[in-house]
Order: structure tokens, then sequence, then C-alpha cells
């Protein structure tokens, strides 16, 4: 992969200091990625906001978007986590949209993208889960721990069920942090591959420049995949934020 | 042998678990299919679930990934 005069296709995923900061000694660079989740952070609630200004009841183009987007999202929060989690909508969407937004500005030729690195897509992931677990105890105090025991179980059976599914309780934020990060790692990896196979093969002249037609076009087709793995990929995130958050407010699965 | 080699066979050899994560999409869109063929107006209620199937299903084949790419670039 890395071959004389060859750049890795694992330097986009670089993190640069973009403005050197140290805060009590902590590292608080303002770095690439820093840059590119503010920049998602602004367009998303810049769109937002810019798009339901005219607030028409024939909404224009870009009203329509977002109104379809929340639309969108409202429905898959009422389906999955039922009515009660109306006042959770704003978490589900803000952790869907910023997510998006990532993802697909990391679509761009030569941007970073945020949402493949582990750190980021775990801090997410574990701040949900730990927001989840307090909601679930909160609500129902330790009889929250009735999730772990299903309903109508043999009593000698119960506390190796129960470890079991603590267990995979616990590996609720991993999963969910990971399918995210792997998606985005392999996707970005795939498509550096097959450009660094174009440009090769381009390079070398004659007859094998010719053959640099058939990359190009996995390559474009890759990238149309990857923009619809980007909205896959918020959606399944922002589903399974909402099927936790139904396990927990009602403690059946 | 030396550690490159075998950090090249571990990639190749953890990518065998990815047929594990194909078999089990196919039983998931096959499984929706079916549903969806049997009674089309379910759609909308077979949606939710059937992404989150696809979902499930694929995070085994990335984990294979995961390994392999863990393997070749870090390790």
């Amino acid at each position: 992969m890395s071959g004389a005069g060859h750049h890795s296709p694992l330097e986009q995923f670089e993190i640069k200091k973009l403005v050197d900061l140290q805060l009590f000694g902590w590292d608080v660079s303002f770095t690439n990625s820093t840059l590119f989740m503010l920049l998602a952070v602004a367009l998303s609630a810049g769109l937002v906001v810019w798009a339901m200004r005219p607030a028409a009841a024939v909404p224009g183009r870009f009203q329509m978007l977002v109104e379809t987007l929340y639309n969108a999202i409202a429905n898959m929060v009422s389906q999955t986590a039922g009515e009660k989690s109306r006042p959770f909508f704003p978490l589900i969407f803000s952790i869907f949209i910023f997510i998006l937004m990532c993802n697909l500005l990391g679509m761009i030729p030569h941007a970073f993208t945020v949402t493949s690195h582990i750190v980021v897509n775990f801090v997410l992931a574990i701040t949900l889960f730990l927001f989840i677990t307090a909601t679930g105890f909160a609500k129902h105090g330790l009889k929250f721990l009735s999730l772990f025991v299903p309903h109508g179980l043999p009593i000698a059976l119960a506390p190796f069920i129960f470890v079991l599914e603590l267990i995979s309780y616990l590996v609720r934020p991993f999963s969910l942090s990971i399918r995210l990060f792997a998606n985005m790692l392999a996707g970005h990896l795939l498509l550096k591959v097959l450009a660094g196979m174009v440009v090769s093969l381009l390079m070398a002249g004659g007859v094998l420049s010719a053959i640099a037609v058939l990359p190009f076009a996995f390559t474009a087709i890759m990238t149309g995949f990857e923009i619809f793995v980007a909205f896959v990929q918020a959606f399944v995130f922002s589903l399974l934020a909402c099927v936790y958050l139904r396990d927990a407010l009602e403690l059946h699965h | 042998m030396e550690d490159t080699a075998m950090k090249f066979l571990g990639a190749g050899i953890a990518m065998i678990g990815a047929l594990g994560g194909g078999i089990g999409i196919g039983q998931v869109v096959a499984g929706w299919l079916g549903a969806l063929a049997r009674n089309p107006g379910a759609e909308g209620k077979l949606f939710l679930p059937g992404i989150l199937g696809l979902a499930f299903a694929e995070v085994i084949a990335l984990l294979c990934l995961l390994v392999a790419i863990l393997l070749l670039f870090v390790v």
C-alpha cells in the first residue's frame, strides 16, 4: 500500500493541528477535526433556521427539504419509541443531523471526515448511553434492573440470564460507535485506494492509461454509494438511539 | 515467517469472517422482500425493522474488516 513516493491511503485520517493551544497542560489545539465539526454544526443550524424562515403554507424547495427530514425523524421516533418519548425528539434530531452533516462533509474531496475517528463516535455513543441509562433509573428507580430479567423466566436461570443481558446491554455503546466508525473508515479507505489506482494507471502511460477508465467508473459509483451510506448510517444511529430509549422507558424488550 | 508476512496473512484470514455478514444481510433482505410480497401495504411498518436488521447484520462483517485494518496498519 505504500510504495516508493506513494502516499498511504490512511493519510486522509491524520489529525492536523491548525492552531496550537494549551490549557493547564492539556492540549486543546484547534485541529482540522474541530474545524469540520464546527462547520457541520454551523451548516445544519444555518440550514434549518434559514430554510424555515419563509414559513410558507406551500413550501419552497429548502423548506420542503427540512420538513421532510423533520417528519422522517419524527415518524421514526413516534413509531419506535412511542408518543411518550416526544420530549426526547430534539436530542434524536440533533444527533441525526450532526452525524449526517459530518458524514456528508467528509464526502467532499480532500475534506476530513469527523466520524471516521473512533473517539468521536465513542463519545457520542457513550454520552447517549449514559443519558438513556440515567433516564431509565430516574423514571423507574431500581426497578430499571428488571429490564435484564425477561418476563416468565424459571427462577433457576435468572442469575445467568441477568448476567448475559447485562453484558449485551453494556456492549451497546461499543457496537453503536463501531458501526458508524467502521462504515466511514472502510468507505473512505476504499475510495482513496481506488483513486490511487486511477492515478497510478494514468501515470504508467500507453495502454494502461486507457484501462484507467475502469477504476474511475468504479470510484464514481462508490462515491454515490458512500453518500447513500452516509444517510443510512446517520439514520441507523438515531434509530438505535430510539430503540434503546424505548427499552429504558418501557421495561420490556 | 517474519512479522509483516504474518500480519498480511492474518489480515487476509480475518476477512473470511465477512462471509457471515454477507449471508446474514442476504437473509434479512430475503425475509423483508418475502414479507413485502405477501403484504405490500405493510411497507411503512416493515421499513424500520428492515433497516434495523440490516444494521445489525452488517456490524459483524465490519468487525472483521476492523480486525484486518488493525492488523495491517496499527499493529
